[in-house]
C-alpha cells in the first residue's frame, strides 16, 4: 500500500515537474536565443518575462480548435498525444537520483530506446492525417530520419553497455564512479548527442519541419492546443535527451557536496542550453546531406567504435 | 494596296492616305496635334515629322510632316530616325516653353493629348529660362471653361467650331506668337456642338465646366458604354461615375452613327441623374396604414385588371416587361394618338421597300438634301452637324480630278472656296441650317406638305399635283425636284416635329418618285424620343386609346412606366384618366406630376444605373450599359421591377428570367420585328480569356479609402449579372468588342485620341464593326397604309391662331432640361408671331399675350418672327412650363392688356 | 566541422556583447527627418492649403488608400472637399509624397498611431491638415502656376509676361 502511494506520488511529482520545466523552456529558449543575438527576448510579462509562458498557454487554449475538413479526424486528434506520451514514458527509467526514479528496469536502456522511437509515430500519423502535401513530406522525412539515426543511436550506446556490463541505468551511473564514460567513450558521446538532436528534431536537424521548405512540415495544419502538444513533446524530448546524456556519459547524479538531484539537474541544464546554442548557431543541412551523413559517416564510425571498445574489453579481461 | 517601308520593315497599306494616318493605322506611335481624323490635315503644329528617303540607298533623307505627305508605292521612311525624333522632341519643347505649370489643377490632366505627346517624344526638362506668355480668359457660358495660357496654337478649335460645326462666335485673334482663340468678347458660345471643343482641344484650353463642378480624373471614373437618351438619333456616349454620382459624358465613336462628335444636349444633359429630386425610395400613398411595399403591391397587383402605359423614353426591355405584366391587349403606348399615327406611318414607309433608311454617317455624304418640316438643329442636333458635312463634302467631288488629296484640308477648302452642296430647307421659321441652305421655304405645315407633293409631281408626272400653289413656290419646287432627280445620293429629311402626317406622306411620295430600280432615295426621319421607334414597333395603341379603354372602368390599376402623362395630354384629361383607377403604380426616376398621382411610386434606374436597349430613328438597336450600382437597392431597372411584379403576382418561378438576355430572347420570340436586338451587344456570359471587361481604368484609385468613412472593412464590389462588364478594375485589359468599350485608353495614349487604336484604320470603323444592329422589322404589318391625300392650303382663321411646335435643343427634352447647365441655356416660354399678327393684336416684341389652348391658358411674351405666315404662331415645344398641349394645336390669342 | 564549432563558439561569445534593442516606450527612438511615418497635409507660406486636389497621390498609392474630392473656391483655387487616408491600409511607401506636385502631402517622423479600433485609423482632412509648411518651406504652387486663383493675377508670376493684348498686332 505504502509502496503504491510512494510510486504514485513520485510519478505525479515527476510528471508535474517535467511538464512545468518543458513549458518554461519556451521562455528559456527565447531568452537564450535573444542573448546570443544581442537582444533581450521576452522581458515584459512578469519578472524577467517569465509569465510569457502563461500568456502563451492562454493564447494556445483560446485559439480556435480547428480541424481541417479534409483531415482524417480521429488520427489527426490522436497524433499529438503520442509524442508527449512516448517521451514521458521514457522518463520512467531515468534515474534522477538514487531514490528518485519510477522504475529501475534491468533493460532500462532498451526501454528508453524503444519508447523514444515510438515518438516518430506521432509525426508520421499527424503528417498523414493532415492530408496536406507539405505535412506528408514532413512526415516522410521524419520517418526516414528516425530510422537512420535510431540505428547508430543504439550502436553508440553499446560501448557503454559493454563497459558497464548492464542495461540498467543505475548500474551505468554507478559504473562511472571513477571516471565518466565521456572520457572512455568520447566518440560514442558525440554520436549519441548527434543522434539525440535528430531524435528530437531540433535544429539543425529539424528536417520534418523545415519551415523554409515545407511551411511547417508535419504540423502545418495544427493549431491551438494540439499544436501545443507537439510543442511540449519537443521540449520534453530535449529534457529527455539531455538527461540521458548526463546519465550515460556524465555520471548522472554523481557529484560532490551537493545533493544528487541537484547535480543531475545542473548537468542536464547545461545540455539543454547547449541544444539552444546549436539552434542559434547552426544552419539546417539539406535532407540528402543529412541522410548521407547518417548512413555513410556516422554508422561506420559507430560500428568502428563498437569494435574497438569490444576489442579493448576483451584484452582487458 | 501599296508597299511602303518604315524603318526598313515592309508594310502593305491603303493608298490615298497620308503618312500619319497610315502610321497610326499600323499601330505606330507618332505624335501629332493639329491633324484630326474628321477634319483632315493642315500641317500647323509641325509635330508629326518623319524622315522620307529618296530610295533604298538614300541615307540622308529629308524631314517631312507625315500628315502632309501621301503614301506612294515603294516609299522609304523612318519614324524612329534620330533627326526626326529630335525634331519632334524640340518641337514639343518649343510648344512647352509657354505652357504653364498647371497640370495639377488642369482638368485635362490624365486625359491630355499634350501630356501624352510630351512623354512620347521624351521631352522632360525645361531649358527655356525666359518668362511665359499669358492671356486673360473669357467667360464662355455654362458648358466650357477657358484657360488660354495652355494653348499650343494647333488651330483645332476654330477648325472644328467654325469650319466643321459652322459656329460664328469663336475665332482666332491677334497675331504672331500671341494668337488668341476665343470670342470677340465674353459671352456664351452659341454653337450647339461647342462641348466637343473639350475633346478636340489637345490640351486644357477648353474643358468641360460641368465636370469641373465635381471634378474627377479620367482614371478615377467608373465608365460604361452608353447611348444618349436625349433625342432619337441614339448617339453613342461614354458615361463616367465616381462616388455614386454621374460625372461626365464623352463621345463614344460609332462610325455609323455619331462618329467623333455629339451635341451639347447629349454631353451636358446628364445631370438629371444626380438630381436631388430623384425618386430614391418606394413611396406608398395608400389609405391602409402599416402595410409595407410588398403587402400593398400584392394587394394592388392581384385585385382587378391592370392597364400598362409604356414610354418612348424607357428601354425596349422595360416596355416589354410591362407588356408581359399587363398582357398584350392591356398594353398601351404612352404617347398621344397623333404622334402614334405619325410613327406608324414612318415605320410603314421605312419598311415599304421603296426608300432607303440612311445611317447618320450616310447622311454626311448626301449630295442633295431636302429638309421637309424639320429643324434638325433643335430636334436632332447631331443630324444638323451631319447635314453641314453633306454640304461641305459635296463640292469635293468636283475636285476629285485634281492632284490634291482630300485629306489636305486647308488646300481643298481653298480650292472649293464658297462652293456648297445643295440643301433645301422647308420649315415655318428660320433655322440655323438656313445659312448654308441653297434655298428655304417658310410656310405653314400644310403648305410644306403641298410643297413636297409638288416636288414629287415634278419628279414623277404620275404623282398628283397640288392645286392653287403660288407660281414662285412651284418654281422652287421644280428646281428642288430637278436637283433631286439628278442627284446621286439624294436625301430627304423629315420627321414628327411639326406633327403633320401630310409632310411625312409628301416625303414618302418624293422618295417613291425618286426610286429607280435598285437605287433608292434616302429618307431620314427624326422621331420624338430616344426609343420612339422601339415603342412604335411594339404596335400598341396610343394613350388616347388607353383613356378610352379606361372609361369603361374595367381596369382597377394603371401601371405607368417612366412617363409623365401630363406632358402627353391635357391636364384635365389626364386627371380624368387617373380618377378611373383605384390604384396607380408609377415607375420613374424623377419626381413629376404623374409621379405625384401614384398610389405606389417605384424608384427606377436612369440610363446610368441600368442596362437596356434603345431603337433609334433608323431602327438601330443599341445597348446601353449600367455605369454604376446605385447606392440604394430600391433603385432598379424598370424591367427588373416589372418582372418582379409579374413573378410576385403569378407566384415566384425562379427558373424564369433573371437576366436581361432572357428578357430580350423572349422579346424577340414574342415579336419577331425585334430580331437582332438581342445581338446589339455580347451576352452577359461573354468573357475574354475567362475575364470580364473592366469598367475602371487600371489606375483607378482610392478603392480602400472611398468607403472607409462608412466602414473601414472594404465591402465586396458589386457584381454585374446582366453584362460582361465588371464594376472593378480587374479584368481583360486588351481590346474589348466595340459595343463593350467602356473607355478609350492605350499605353501612352491616355486621352480620347487613343480612339484610333480601337479603329480598323485611323478614322475608320471600329474593329469588329460599329456597334448596333439594324432591326429587320420582319413580320410587321402596318395596317394604315402609305396612302395620303394632298391637304388644302393653309388659311388664316379669324378667331384663332394655328400653332406650330418649335423644339429647342436646350429645353424641349424632358430629362436634359433637369441639368442646371442645359436649363441655363433653355429659352423662357414665348409665342412667336409674324409682325402682321402682332400688329393686329397691338403687341410688340416682348409684350405679354394670353393664349388659350383648349382648357389651358398661358401668358406669353411675344417674339417676332416675320417669316411666319399670317395666322400661324409658334410655341416652344415641351418646355417644362408649357407641356401638355395636344399637337397640332389651335389657340385663341388675346391681348389682355387692352 | 571546425567551422561549425567555430560558429558555435562565436555565437556563444555574443552572450557578452551589448544589446541592440531599444527599450521603447521607456526609451524613445531618434528618427530621421525623412522618416516615412504619419502622413500630413501642409500649408503654403500664406497659410493656404497646399493641396490642390490633383489626385496624383491617390493614383500613385499602391494600396489605393487615399481618396479625395477636388472642389474650388470663388477665386478658382482648387482644394480638397474631403481628403481621406485609410491608415489601416497605408504601407508608408511615400509614393504619394513623391507624386505630389505642390509639396502638400508629406510623410513625417511619427509612427505612434496605434489604435484599438481599426475604424479610428481612417483619417479625414481635419486630422491630416497641419499648420505648417513641413519639409519644404517657401513653396506656393499658385505663385508659379499659370492660372489665376486669387493668389496672383494673370501675368503676375515671377516668370510671366503681362497678359497679351489681343487687339494688338505689334510683335
Amino acid at each position: 500500500m505504502n509502496e503504491i502511494l510512494k510510486y504514485t506520488l513520485m510519478i505525479v511529482i515527476i510528471l508535474f515537474t517535467l511538464t512545468t520545466i518543458a513549458a518554461w523552456l519556451i521562455w528559456l529558449e527565447r531568452r537564450m536565443l535573444a542573448l546570443w543575438q544581442d537582444r533581450y527576448g521576452p522581458n515584459r510579462a512578469g519578472p524577467f518575462g517569465l509569465f510569457i509562458v502563461v500568456a502563451d498557454t492562454i493564447k494556445l487554449f483560446f485559439k480556435e480548435d480547428w480541424i481541417p475538413p479534409f483531415a482524417e479526424k480521429a488520427v489527426f486528434v490522436f497524433a499529438p498525444a503520442i509524442v508527449a506520451a512516448a517521451v514521458l514514458l521514457s522518463f520512467v527509467v531515468v534515474p534522477f537520483a538514487p531514490d528518485i526514479l519510477v522504475a529501475d528496469l534491468d533493460i532500462g536502456l532498451l526501454f528508453f530506446l524503444a519508447m523514444s522511437s515510438l515518438g516518430v509515430y506521432s509525426i508520421v500519423l499527424g503528417g498523414w492525417a493532415s492530408n496536406n502535401k507539405y505535412s506528408l513530406l514532413g512526415a516522410l522525412r521524419g520517418a526516414s530520419q528516425m530510422i537512420s539515426y535510431e540505428v547508430f543511436m543504439g550502436l553508440s550506446l553499446m560501448g557503454v553497455v559493454m563497459l558497464s556490463g548492464s542495461f540498467r541505468l543505475t548500474d551505468i551511473v554507478m559504473a562511472q564512479k571513477d571516471f565518466w564514460f565521456v572520457v572512455t567513450q568520447p566518440v560514442a558521446f558525440v554520436l549519441f548527442l548527434t543522434a539525440g538532436i535528430a531524435e528530437t528534431h531540433r535544429l539543425p536537424f529539424d528536417i520534418p519541419e523545415a519551415e523554409s521548405e515545407l511551411v511547417a512540415g508535419f504540423h502545418s495544419e495544427y493549431s491551438g492546443m494540439k499544436f501545443g502538444m507537439f510543442f511540449i513533446g519537443e521540449y520534453l524530448g530535449i529534457i529527455l535527451i539531455s538527461a540521458m546524456v548526463v546519465t550515460i556519459f556524465f555520471g548522472g547524479w554523481l557529484g560532490p557536496v551537493l545533493p544528487p538531484v541537484v547535480w543531475f539537474t545542473l548537468k542536464t541544464f547545461v545540455f539543454i542550453i547547449f541544444f539552444i546554442l546549436l539552434r542559434a548557431s547552426l544552419p539546417r543541412p539539406r535532407y540528402d546531406q543529412l541522410m548521407e551523413y547518417g548512413w555513410k559517416i556516422i554508422l561506420p564510425i559507430a560500428l568502428l567504435n563498437l569494435l574497438v571498445t569490444g576489442g579493448f574489453t576483451l584484452l582487458k579481461n | 494596296m501599296v508597299r511602303i517601308y518604315i524603318d526598313q520593315k515592309p508594310y502593305d497599306v491603303k493608298p490615298g492616305k497620308n503618312l500619319l494616318e497610315t502610321c497610326l493605322t499600323l499601330g505606330l506611335d507618332l505624335p501629332y496635334f493639329c491633324w484630326h481624323p474628321a477634319m483632315g490635315s493642315v500641317g500647323a503644329c509641325r509635330q508629326c515629322a518623319v524622315k522620307v528617303f529618296k530610295d533604298e540607298n538614300d541615307k540622308a533623307g529629308r524631314l517631312v510632316m507625315a500628315c502632309m505627305e501621301g503614301v506612294r508605292d515603294n516609299m522609304y521612311l523612318s519614324v524612329n530616325d534620330t533627326v526626326a525624333h529630335d525634331f519632334r522632341s524640340q518641337n514639343i519643347e518649343w510648344l512647352m516653353s509657354n505652357h504653364p505649370h498647371d497640370c495639377a489643377v488642369c482638368d485635362e490632366g490624365g486625359s491630355c493629348h499634350l501630356q501624352d505627346m510630351t512623354v512620347m517624344t521624351g521631352h522632360a526638362y525645361r531649358r527655356f529660362r525666359f518668362p511665359k506668355r499669358t492671356y486673360q480668359n473669357q467667360y464662355l457660358g455654362p458648358f466650357l471653361h477657358h484657360e488660354m495660357n495652355r494653348c499650343i496654337q494647333c488651330y483645332r478649335c476654330v477648325r472644328f467650331y467654325k469650319d466643321y460645326a459652322g459656329g460664328k462666335d469663336l475665332d482666332v485673334f491677334a497675331a504672331h506668337n500671341h494668337v488668341y482663340f476665343g470670342r470677340e468678347k465674353d459671352g456664351v458660345l452659341e454653337n450647339e456642338f461647342s462641348g466637343n471643343l473639350a475633346e478636340v482641344c489637345p490640351t486644357g484650353v477648353f474643358t468641360d465646366k460641368t465636370l469641373r463642378e465635381h471634378y474627377t480624373r479620367k482614371w478615377d471614373m467608373t465608365m460604361a458604354p452608353s447611348v444618349c437618351q436625349h433625342c432619337s438619333l441614339g448617339c453613342n456616349i461614354i458615361a463616367g461615375e465616381r462616388y455614386g454620382a454621374l460625372r461626365q459624358i464623352t463621345n463614344r465613336f460609332n462610325g455609323a452613327v455619331n462618329g467623333y462628335f455629339i451635341c451639347d444636349r447629349g454631353r451636358y444633359g446628364y445631370e438629371f441623374v444626380n438630381d436631388p429630386d430623384r425618386v430614391r425610395q418606394p413611396v406608398i400613398h395608400a389609405e391602409k396604414e402599416g402595410r409595407n411595399l410588398f403587402e400593398s403591391l400584392s394587394g394592388i397587383l392581384t385585385e382587378g385588371k391592370l392597364i400598362g402605359i409604356g414610354s418612348p423614353r424607357a428601354s425596349l426591355e422595360a416596355n416589354f416587361a410591362l407588356r408581359r405584366l399587363v398582357g398584350e391587349e392591356n398594353f398601351y403606348q404612352g404617347i398621344p394618338e397623333n404622334e402614334a399615327e405619325l410613327l406608324r406611318k414612318i415605320l410603314a414607309i421605312q419598311h415599304s421597300g421603296h426608300v432607303h433608311t440612311p445611317s447618320l454617317k450616310e447622311t454626311e455624304y448626301a449630295d442633295v438634301t431636302l429638309v421637309l418640316g424639320e429643324d434638325p438643329t433643335n430636334s436632332a442636333p447631331r443630324l444638323a452637324l451631319a447635314l453641314r458635312q453633306a454640304v461641305r463634302t459635296k463640292p469635293l467631288e468636283d475636285i476629285a480630278g485634281s492632284n490634291i488629296p482630300l485629306w489636305n484640308d486647308a488646300a481643298i477648302r481653298e480650292m472649293i472656296q464658297d462652293e456648297k452642296g445643295e440643301l433645301f430647307m422647308a420649315y415655318p421659321v428660320n433655322t440655323k441650317l438656313d445659312e448654308i441652305a441653297s434655298g428655304a421655304l417658310h410656310a405653314a405645315p400644310e403648305d410644306i406638305a403641298r410643297f413636297g407633293f409638288a416636288i414629287a409631281h415634278f419628279i414623277d408626272g404620275h404623282a398628283p399635283v397640288p392645286e392653287g400653289m403660288e407660281p414662285q413656290t412651284l418654281e422652287s419646287a421644280r428646281r428642288v425636284a430637278d436637283l433631286l432627280e439628278k442627284a446621286e445620293r439624294p436625301l430627304i429629311v423629315s420627321g414628327t416635329t411639326l406633327f403633320n402626317g401630310d409632310i411625312i406622306q409628301a416625303a414618302y411620295q418624293i422618295g417613291q418618285a425618286l426610286e429607280k430600280g435598285e437605287r433608292k432615295a434616302a429618307l431620314c426621319f427624326v422621331l420624338p424620343e430616344c426609343n420612339s421607334a422601339g415603342l412604335a414597333l411594339m404596335q400598341a395603341p396610343s394613350l388616347a386609346m388607353a383613356m378610352k379603354a379606361a372609361e369603361t372602368g374595367k381596369f382597377a390599376t394603371a401601371v405607368v412606366l417612366e412617363n409623365d402623362l401630363y406632358r402627353r395630354a391635357e391636364r384635365s384629361e389626364v386627371d380624368r384618366f387617373f380618377s378611373t383607377f383605384e390604384n396607380c403604380i408609377v415607375l420613374d426616376h424623377l419626381e413629376n406630376d404623374t409621379a405625384r398621382r401614384a398610389t405606389v411610386l417605384i424608384p427606377t434606374a436612369t440610363f446610368a444605373e441600368g442596362e437596356g436597349t434603345l431603337v433609334n430613328n433608323e431602327e438601330r438597336a443599341q445597348r446601353f450599359f449600367q455605369v454604376f450600382m446605385p447606392k440604394n437597392e430600391h433603385i432598379r431597372e424598370s424591367w427588373r421591377w416589372l418582372d418582379e411584379f409579374r413573378q410576385f403576382r403569378d407566384g415566384s418561378r425562379p427558373d424564369e428570367l433573371r437576366e436581361l438576355d432572357n428578357l430580350l430572347e423572349e422579346l424577340v420570340s414574342a415579336m419577331p420585328q425585334f430580331k437582332g436586338a438581342e445581338m446589339a451587344a455580347p451576352l452577359s456570359d461573354f468573357r475574354i480569356n475567362g475575364q470580364r471587361i473592366p469598367r475602371e481604368p487600371h489606375r483607378f484609385s482610392g478603392r480602400t479609402a472611398m468607403l472607409a468613412n462608412v466602414a473601414v472593412s472594404e465591402p465586396k464590389p458589386p457584381e454585374d449579372t446582366d453584362s460582361p462588364l465588371s464594376f472593378t478594375m480587374e479584368g481583360y485589359r486588351g481590346l474589348p468588342p466595340a459595343p463593350l468599350t467602356p473607355f478609350y485608353w492605350s499605353p501612352g495614349w491616355n486621352s480620347g485620341q487613343s480612339m484610333h487604336k480601337y479603329q480598323s484604320e485611323a478614322g475608320g470603323s471600329l474593329r469588329g464593326g460599329d456597334p448596333g444592329v439594324r432591326l429587320s422589322g420582319d413580320g410587321v404589318h402596318f395596317s394604315n397604309g402609305l396612302q395620303g391625300t394632298i391637304p388644302s392650303a393653309f388659311k388664316r382663321q379669324d378667331n384663332e391662331m394655328a400653332l406650330v411646335p418649335l423644339p429647342h435643343i436646350f429645353g424641349s427634352d424632358e430629362l436634359s432640361v433637369r441639368s442646371s447647365s442645359v436649363e441655363g441655356r433653355s429659352p423662357r416660354a414665348y409665342i412667336a408671331l409674324s409682325s402682321l399678327d402682332a400688329e393686329r393684336l397691338h403687341a410688340a416684341e416682348g409684350s405679354i399675350l394670353q393664349m388659350r389652348i383648349g382648357g389651358q391658358v398661358f401668358d406669353l411674351p411675344v417674339t417676332l418672327k416675320n417669316e411666319l405666315p399670317e395666322g400661324l404662331a409658334g410655341l416652344p415645344y415641351n418646355l417644362p412650363s408649357m407641356s401638355g398641349i395636344t399637337w397640332p394645336a389651335k389657340g385663341v390669342l388675346t391681348n389682355t392688356a387692352l | 566541422m571546425i567551422s561549425l564549432l567555430r560558429s558555435i563558439g562565436l555565437i556563444f561569445l555574443h552572450m557578452f556583447r551589448k544589446r541592440e534593442t531599444i527599450q521603447y516606450p521607456e526609451e524613445k527612438v531618434v528618427l530621421h527627418p525623412r522618416w516615412r511615418g504619419r502622413i500630413v497635409l501642409t500649408r503654403d507660406p500664406d497659410g493656404g492649403e497646399r493641396c490642390v486636389g490633383c489626385y496624383l497621390c491617390a493614383a500613385a498609392c499602391p494600396v489605393d488608400c487615399i481618396s479625395l474630392q477636388a472642389t474650388e473656391d470663388e477665386h478658382g483655387r482648387r482644394y480638397p472637399a474631403f481628403f481621406r487616408i485609410n491608415f489601416s491600409r497605408c504601407i508608408f511607401c511615400g509614393y504619394c509624397e513623391e507624386a505630389c506636385p505642390t509639396y502638400a502631402i508629406q510623410l513625417t517622423p511619427d509612427f505612434e498611431m496605434g489604435e484599438y479600433n481599426r475604424q479610428n485609423l481612417v483619417y479625414e482632412k481635419e486630422d491630416l491638415l497641419i499648420d505648417s509648411q513641413g519639409k519644404y518651406p517657401g513653396y506656393n504652387y499658385y505663385k508659379v502656376a499659370g492660372l489665376s486663383a486669387g493668389v496672383k493675377g494673370k501675368g503676375e508670376g515671377a516668370n510671366e509676361e503681362p497678359p497679351v493684348d489681343i487687339r494688338s498686332l505689334i510683335p
